[in-house]
């Protein structure tokens, strides 16, 4: 268990000078989850923002092992991996012993990966997939996802006379993670790191499936200053639209509680995705915070 | 050793337990699924020690065996048809990524219209994908085929794919002679094969290419599936002195003197033999050309056997619409351009999603292919058996 920041190990496995946008909380995260994991891990990432900014030949971020195969499949990759592992361990023809993980984006969860992510939850694989989340596709020039949550502008769920922006809701991830029966999912944000590195630990500990939702902001896609990633993330928390909480062996735990809770506004506010919003939809953003203030035991709205 | 009757896909089942693998990732499908079934009841028996991924799609099938392969362990799949099109981008990742799965293929025809029975459309359509390709022509040749892919994948780092056509070989009986499973071992050991996701090693794998490289990391491929030749007749070679039967990149029957030739693939130059027996009883001097090796393609095993031919047909088992000819044909007509002499070359299609190539079917062909040349004139393409 980490502590305090002073517990987090000295150790760096994304090495600095990759191409993430600056301000970008992906890097961020990915730094944090890699120094929890202590470097003994195969990491598998989708076609994405990560993998783009991180395996651009001849230079690479990791300072893991890290494969990239497609947009869809990370965790069957992984799944291979973990079998290719077990089976050779068990018939004495290695001695390594790593644990394996994805960290793929939104996209490649959410949309094109779910089918692989749900067989490799269902057959049980002893692995740790992280869901690292931008709430669009950001890699291509922010195209909406069905995690793009409710009135966000992406260029294909514009605003205009006859569209809020996204009219849908975002997905439970979580929730249908653990529909699957295993053993350990959370959701998680940079911004909160003593609970982020926690949880990987849990996730990795944890024999079989788990899954880890990280939130992570992105400046160029929900267009807000590069200095604000964390900020924002953090006001994601505070406003009970990103209740940070684990779901341990069929046990649900709020993790970070917020006693007093920040009005959604100012979460919106500060975002150029959420720029052409009216009261209606603001009223509309609100009643989900309350509705997950009410789920997770979240505290009552600042007066 | 013992002599049993197996159907192919059986064949194939026995040949993937005796060469010990480690992983086997797959999805059902008609034709193929009695090989993955007897795989399974060999793991669930302790007869095989392997990991069975009971993967939701074929797609994820061959991205795990990718992520398998490049662990170390040996790792075997297999699909038909509409599984081998999902598997379409992966498939040119595990050879780009130099992996060293094993595949058999039961060929089937793709929809539209919905069609479980067996052409070559599905291998036809991944011919460039970056996979060495056999086609077998019996259920011997399918176990021997596919103990000799691994030994090949694993030494020049390429997915090998095994061609054996639906129902006609997957699900006939045979007689084949099944080797002692020491032997098999000898040939291919039980070991680990290099570990590339190690964290000893902390190779980066999957990269972004950009153009500056790009194209050099593409053509290793190209450099890979050439140097595959050696080691293709190599392990050939091998195989003959453990167990007495040797394969060439084609086979050939009553070549030696023939006149005219046809060039097929699959199980149904069985039936083209017995047209050639009867032809030959009546002085026609034909003879017959089967191709094993498709990808990396023989072609100086065929210029070879072309020497003094006056005429040759190619039937095709697929079809590439609006092309200049279809897939063997093409390939055919482009290997003959680079030899010295000017033969007519006759395309035929026939036997699509499963239609009877009959014996009066060939001995129509064997006539067509004599009259060409004759008159030293080709025909456009004819469609054998089809219904006007």
């Amino acid at each position: 268990m980490f502590k305090t920041i002073k517990d987090l190990p000295r150790d760096e496995y994304l090495a600095p000078g990759h191409r993430l946008c600056a301000g970008c909380t992906v890097g961020t995260a990915v730094r944090q989850i890699l120094k929890a994991s202590g470097g003994n891990v195969v990491v598998v990432t989708a076609t994405s923002c990560l993998e783009v900014s991180t395996s651009y030949f001849p230079q690479t971020a990791w300072r893991v092992p890290w494969i990239h195969l497609g947009f869809e499949n990370s965790a069957a990759v992984a799944a291979g991996i973990e079998s290719a592992l077990k089976a050779l361990r068990k018939k004495g023809k290695s001695n390594e012993d790593f644990h394996v993980m994805v960290i793929s984006g939104d996209g490649g969860t959410f949309d094109i990966g779910i089918q692989a992510l749900s067989g490799a939850l269902e057959r049980g694989h002893d692995l740790l997939y992280i869901c690292y989340d931008n709430e669009a596709y950001m890699n291509t020039g922010i195209q909406r996802s069905s995690a793009t949550p409710y009135a966000a502008a992406t260029t294909t769920s514009p605003p205009g006379a006859r569209s809020i922006g996204q009219r849908t809701h975002k997905k439970d991830l979580v929730g249908i993670a653990i529909a699957h029966g295993i053993p350990y999912a959370a959701t998680a944000c940079p911004s909160y790191p003593i609970d982020l590195m926690n949880k990987v630990r849990k996730g990795l500990d944890v024999e079989g499936p788990s899954l880890l939702h990280v939130l992570t902001p992105c400046t160029t896609g929900w267009r807000f200053d590069p200095s604000l990633g964390i900020e924002i993330g953090r006001l994601a928390v505070l406003t009970g639209l990103w209740p940070l909480y684990e779901v341990d062996r069929g046990v649900t735990r709020l993790t970070v509680q917020v006693p007093k809770r920040e009005p959604v506004r100012k979460y919106l506010e500060l975002q150029g995705r959420f720029k052409h919003i009216s009261e209606n939809e603001i009223n509309k953003i609100q009643e989900i915070a309350d509705k997950n203030a009410e789920k997770f035991g979240l505290g009552p709205i600042k007066e | 050793m013992k002599r049993v009757a197996l159907s192919g896909n059986y064949a194939v089942a026995y040949a993937v337990k005796m060469a010990d693998v480690d992983v086997i990732a797959a999805y059902p499908i008609t034709p193929q699924t009695p090989i993955v079934e007897k795989l399974s009841e060999f793991v669930a028996d302790g007869l095989l020690d392997a990991e069975y991924i009971n993967v939701e799609s074929e797609h994820s099938a061959l991205s795990a065996c990718i992520g398998s392969s490049l662990t170390g362990a040996r790792t075997f799949t297999a699909t038909s048809s509409q599984g081998l099109a999902y598997m379409h981008e992966v498939l040119f990742m595990a050879s780009s990524l130099r992996t060293s799965i094993v595949m058999a293929n039961v060929n089937r025809a793709l929809s539209h219209p919905l069609n479980i029975w067996n052409d070559h459309s599905d291998a036809m359509a991944e011919r460039d994908v970056g996979w060495i390709q056999f086609w077998v022509n019996s259920v011997q040749e399918a176990f021997d085929a596919t103990i000799q892919a691994f030994k090949i994948a694993e030494e020049v780092l390429l997915p090998v794919m095994i061609n054996l056509d639906g129902f006609i070989l997957s699900h006939i009986n045979e007689v084949l002679i099944l080797p002692d499973e020491e032997l098999v071992r000898e040939f291919i050991p039980s070991k680990p094969l290099f570990n590339r996701l190690s964290p000893k090693l902390a190779y980066t794998i999957g990269v972004v290419g950009p153009p500056e490289y790009y194209y050099e990391m593409r053509y290793q491929i190209i450099d890979a599936i050439e140097r595959s030749r050696k080691n293709i007749n190599e392990v050939n070679r091998e195989f003959g002195e453990l167990f007495g039967r040797t394969y060439g990149n084609i086979s050939t029957y009553m070549m030696e003197d023939a006149d005219y030739a046809l060039i097929t693939m699959g199980a149904v130059s069985s039936t083209a033999k017995i047209v050639v027996d009867s032809l030959r009883k009546e002085g026609e001097k034909v003879g017959l050309i089967s191709i094993r090796c498709f990808r990396p393609f023989p072609k100086n095993d065929i210029i070879e056997v072309f020497e003094d031919v006056k005429s040759i047909g190619v039937l095709d088992r697929a079809l590439t619409p609006g092309g200049i000819g279809h897939p063997l044909f093409t390939e055919i007509v482009t290997t003959l351009y680079d030899s010295s002499k000017i033969i007519p070359v006759q395309s035929f299609v026939g036997g699509l999603g499963g239609r009877d190539i009959t014996i009066d079917d060939f001995k129509q062909m064997y006539k067509i292919i004599k009259d060409v040349g004759l008159s030293g004139r080709r025909k456009p393409c004819i469609y054998i058996g089809l219904r006007e």
